[in-house]
């Protein structure tokens, strides 16, 4: 929050919650941290929001939009509740995936329960973090890298390429040299530095994560420990 | 009484709430969110959590005298009271939610109807809690004082 007096950039973050106490609180800490918002009560409605409307038989429509823009109103980031009836965070999260106007749109993931399979299933499918509820400002500062990151791709690169992606075939080079390292992009010292300082929520995670192997399916998650 | 003396008073007031255990922090995190430009934040979002308890609540007492109880949807309204509690600090009612939860999973209607009663009772202490902070903070406001910012250090 303390880079805010520099930043000329306000970032559009879409947040998704059917509860009306949820959508004040998240409002009002992202609006502390300088983020303009949007607030819906329901995933359908924001895929409508973003442009991305269904048709009666359900087959998506594609945005009505100009190919230069991504969607109807510029989103940097959508925050959604994982518990919603009917559309839940999760479904939302794979429809924005499978758009091809809108999978750069980072998406972040809130839930009151910390159910490991449920957070590395939402982590394969995308989601850059996973938040449990209720959220605190501390929070919000991890959002940052992965809005920054998108957003410096979008100027420098028209088409859809995605940087990690490079990077991760720059690492499989190297993998062929050493075959103990991680196929998976170094965050900044910065980045790995605020993840160091997670709160236990992160941690919980973690510990129930870490016997396994990380493989290249998974995010440039960071927080989950590089080590092999 | 003078402001300093309504300052200490409210001070002691919400160090009760806190040890208690009625309020946990979520709460200082919502009147973090408070702000001159937000400065009914915290009464609008415990007034909010209030109307939405109260109509849970008597959605819970109907489900639970039918003939033939309905868990899931009981359930599904105690998942709802216990995420609100949470986002407001309200440590007792949550913890009531959680072991409502639990007696829903076995299915015990008895046990159900205990926790129901219990979850009624921690709604009403901490609207009366809340309600007598707020009116104290009224009282400092229209003095000319200020609000106390609170830390947890206990």
């Amino acid at each position: 929050m303390g880079m805010a007096a520099t930043e000329s950039q306000q970032f559009h973050v879409l947040a998704v919650d059917d509860s009306l106490i949820d959508r004040k609180l998240i409002e009002r800490l992202l609006r502390t941290s300088s983020y303009q918002v949007t607030t819906v009560d329901s995933g359908t409605k924001a895929l409508e929001f973003l442009g991305l409307r269904e048709n009666h038989d359900g087959t998506p429509n594609t945005p009505s939009v100009s190919p230069n823009n991504h969607q109807e109103v510029e989103v940097n980031m959508v925050i959604t509740d994982y518990c919603m009836p009917g559309m839940t965070g999760y479904d939302l999260l794979k429809k924005i995936k499978e758009s091809s106007s809108l999978r750069n749109i980072p998406v972040v993931i809130m839930s009151s329960e910390n159910v490991p399979s449920r957070i590395s299933r939402c982590l394969e499918e995308g989601a850059e973090e996973f938040f449990l509820k209720p959220v605190r400002l501390s929070d919000l500062n991890r959002l940052k890298p992965h809005i920054m990151k998108r957003s410096k791709l979008k100027d420098e690169d028209q088409k859809q390429q995605v940087i990690p992606e490079k990077i991760e075939n720059l690492l499989e080079v190297q993998k062929q040299h050493q075959p103990q390292e991680e196929a998976q992009p170094q965050p900044p010292l910065e980045q790995q530095q605020q993840n160091n300082n997670n709160s236990n929520k992160r941690k919980s995670m973690e510990q129930s994560l870490s016997p396994e192997p990380t493989d290249r399916t998974r995010p440039r998650y960071s927080g989950i420990a590089t080590v092999v | 009484m003078e402001v300093g003396q309504m300052q200490r008073q409210w001070l002691d007031y919400t160090r009760s709430l806190f040890i208690e255990g009625f309020l946990d922090g979520q709460f200082l995190q919502l009147e973090q969110l408070q702000d001159d430009n937000n400065p009914d934040f915290v009464v609008e979002v415990v007034s909010l959590f209030f109307q939405d308890s109260h109509k849970l609540l008597n959605d819970l007492t109907i489900a639970l005298d039918q003939k033939s109880v309905d868990f899931k949807k009981i359930d599904a309204h105690v998942h709802q009271l216990k995420g609100s509690s949470s986002s407001i600090g309200a440590q007792r009612v949550k913890n009531c939610c959680i072991a409502f939860r639990n007696f829903c999973e076995e299915q015990n209607t008895d046990a159900c109807l205990k926790c129901l009663h219990q979850v009624k009772q921690e709604c009403c202490l901490v609207k009366n809690k809340l309600e007598t902070l707020f009116r104290l903070e009224q009282q400092i406001m229209a003095a000319g004082g200020s609000i106390p910012m609170m830390e947890l250090s206990f």
